[in-house]
């Protein structure tokens, strides 16, 4: 199986997707000869012409009105917002139009566009450019919030993506652009709202998305020599949840750790501690529900505060440690 | 025809002396010197995050501090060095926010994007394109308000122009007759789009018309021009009169930020600008055309300000990174 890396796999999903369905448009700024601020669309405007590779001046709520507009007449537009941070521009267009349509309309509306954003920290581009902002995103009705952490993932998700009816914020993490992995040529879809155990174990379970899963997998194989055994649930997508495999996973384990890089206040990990306190999967719980979570700071600049403000594997580590040990 | 004014007549109709004519062009080199530091540091990996430099775009930022004074509020945008520096900022502390370190401008927390000095009226870089505009309204109304003698200046870029904030403000600033002086930077891009493809109808500044704001559209290359057309703006401006807005026709030589294979343009266009319009060459053959400086001072003045900025580096290399448990300070006041 050719290994190929996470920008190249969502570049290869678009490309597949243009040269099947007429429809298919990208919209954005800086996406033709510039190839976008992180090299996705490299190409595509050689390949596909400026009709269908469209850039757009500096307005964002407007990229993504138009966007709307064309997928209220079946298009396909796919949206390029240069930066997650700048969906904050865009809460109008993405919260109270695209989201609600559907609902509004009573089903006559369907909105079928792809958001794609990068998000995250770790590039020192400080406060405006490095958050993590999902929560919000999940808190809208009518909106998909996938977050696909590996190069295999993203295709399959991706296509899921592009195939769906709904408004889909598609967020790749910055650092993972250039992870390799392997994925096939061939076509397949993830369908939304199926997590993946990363890793399976039988001591405590860490549910997590995106670039902590590899944090905790690094963790999880070095406590593997001590005989500690981590599953690791990478959730996928954030709307559909996946509840199943979280209620499973901490049935047989008893313990829950929950890990975001996105702030902590009203962040996910609470909604996912609501979702096993109000299961089963209570009853067998034998340690507190914990969360290790990105600060509830702006993302700073300087490279040791920037490390501080999210977790780490030594943070992952440590609580890890505590909670099996019962130090909490 | 009429004949054109020579360069000593325009200064000296300007009323500016050699000094202050000599103290233009050294602000200029340390501006120039400080933006190759910065390029060279992030070359040899010492810069952590993004930057945007101004080179090239030296004689906008120096026309507009000469021409205001230094209690005006400036509101700067991402390619903001060249602004703070000839605002008069503390280098040392410059250099040691572009580097992360705890004696910035910002204790490491904003690096270039988002350097600030509220003490001298610099409320700060933005990293957000036009996210500055529209606080020039709640600046203007507190100056009004207050009944201060200071006005505003909004720096912002070509590409900022075509958010939807820069058309809600222009049209509340003209409403309200705000003390604001906006400038808009022409680079001729923003990230890679050239401003033909970007704006419908051209200058840029034409759009104020439609708002009832007096525009002008001029060589940002041309440093007594821009100093001309920003002082009058400015006395207009501080006279009761209004908002002006300003387009500056410039260009930047490096990418647009640390990382830019130059795809949207051609190597004869930067050349042809580097070589043939460049500001800092322009004003200087112009100085010393007419005996105000020799090539000598002028040589001089390069070394003097190449060392400013090496003794900023020393300083900012000095200084301690800040603590990575004090990470949670400044989230509230
Ligand atoms: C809201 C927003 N959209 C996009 C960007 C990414 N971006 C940063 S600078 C820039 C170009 C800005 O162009 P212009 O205003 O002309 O300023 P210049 O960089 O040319 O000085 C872009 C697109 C951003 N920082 N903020
Ligand atoms: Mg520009």
């Amino acid at each position: 199986m050719p290994e190929i890396t996470y920008l190249e796999a969502i570049r290869q999903t678009l490309w597949k997707e243009m040269k099947r369905d007429e429809r298919v448009f990208i919209i954005g700024e800086d996406i033709g000869r510039y190839g976008g601020a992180f090299g996705v669309t490299h190409g595509m405007l050689d390949e596909f012409g400026e009709k269908r590779i469209i850039e757009t001046p500096i307005s964002e709520p407007s990229i993504i009105g138009a966007a709307i507009g064309a997928a209220l007449l079946d298009m396909r537009p796919v949206v390029e917002i240069m930066f997650m941070d700048f969906i904050l521009l865009t809460l109008d267009q993405i919260g109270n139009q695209a989201a609600k349509m559907h609902y509004m309309f009573g089903g006559k509306a369907t909105v079928p566009i792809v958001i794609r954003m990068p998000g995250g920290s770790g590039t020192g581009a400080a406060a405006q450019h490095s958050q993590s902002l999902e929560t919000l995103l999940m808190h809208l009705p009518g909106l998909k919030v996938v977050t696909p952490s590996t190069p295999y993932d993203a295709k399959g998700l991706l296509t899921t993506a592009l195939h769906d009816l709904n408004p889909v914020c598609f967020i790749e993490h910055k650092l993972l652009y250039k992870m390799k992995g392997e994925v096939p040529e061939e076509d397949y879809a993830i369908p939304f709202g199926v997590a993946d155990v990363k890793r399976k174990g039988k001591d405590l379970t860490v549910v997590t998305n995106e670039i902590m899963v590899h944090k905790t997998i690094a963790v999880a194989n070095r406590l593997a020599s001590e005989g500690i055994e981590i599953e690791v649930v990478d959730l996928r997508t954030m709307v559909p949840l996946d509840k199943q495999t979280i209620i499973e996973s901490v049935t047989k384990t008893g313990k829950l750790l929950v890990i975001h890089e996105a702030c902590e206040t009203a962040g996910w990990a609470g909604e996912i501690m609501a979702v096993v306190s109000a299961s089963r999967a209570f009853d067998y719980l034998d340690a507190p529900m914990r969360r290790l979570t990105g600060k509830n700071t702006p993302i700073p600049y300087n490279r040791d505060l920037e490390r501080a403000a999210v977790p780490q594997e030594e943070d992952i580590e440590r609580e890890i440690r505590a909670i099996l040990k019962g130090e909490y | 025809m009429q004949k054109e004014e020579t360069f000593v007549a325009k200064a000296s109709r300007l009323k500016l002396s050699n000094e202050q004519l000599i103290d233009m062009y050294r602000t200029m080199s340390l501006i120039r010197q400080f933006e190759y530091m910065a390029d060279k540091l992030y070359a040899m990996g010492k810069v952590h995050g993004t930057m945007h430099l101004s080179a090239g775009q030296e004689a906008v930022a120096v026309g507009i501090s000469r021409a205001t004074i230094r209690d005006d509020y400036l509101i700067n945008h991402h390619r903001g060095h060249g602004h703070f520096i000839s605002k008069g900022a503390d280098i040392n502390k410059m250099m040691a926010e572009f580097l992360g370190k705890d004696a910035g401008f910002c204790r490491g927390r904003g690096g270039s994007m988002h350097i600030a000095d509220f003490s001298s009226h610099n409320l700060g870089a933005n990293g957000i394109v036009g996210g500055g505009i529209p606080h020039s309204l709640g600046v203007g109304l507190a100056i009004q308000m207050k009944q201060l003698s200071e006005i505003c200046i909004a720096i912002f870029g070509d590409g900022a122009s075509n958010e939807g904030v820069f058309h809600e403000s222009l049209n509340m600033a003209a409403l309200w007759k705000l003390p604001v002086l906006y400038v808009c930077e022409n680079n001729k891009y923003g990230m890679s789009m050239e401003v033909e493809r970007a704006t419908a109808k051209l200058p840029i500044s034409q759009r104020a018309e439609g708002y009832g704001i007096p525009w002008h559209y001029i060589d940002g290359n041309d440093l007594l021009t821009v100093y001309e057309t920003m002082r009058d703006a400015a006395e207009f401006i501080r006279s009761g009169n209004g908002p002006v807005f300003v387009e500056t026709q410039t260009y930047r030589y490096f990418g647009h930020s640390k990382s830019d294979r130059n795809l949207y343009r051609s190597k004869d266009e930067i050349d042809d600008w580097r070589d043939n319009k460049d500001p800092i060459a322009r004003f200087k053959g112009q100085l010393v055309e007419n005996k105000i400086l020799t090539e000598e001072q002028a040589d001089e003045i390069n070394n003097e300000a190449l060392a400013v900025i090496e003794a900023a580096v020393a300083f900012a290399e000095a200084s301690p990174d800040p603590d990575p448990s004090t990470v949670t300070e400044y989230v509230y006041a």
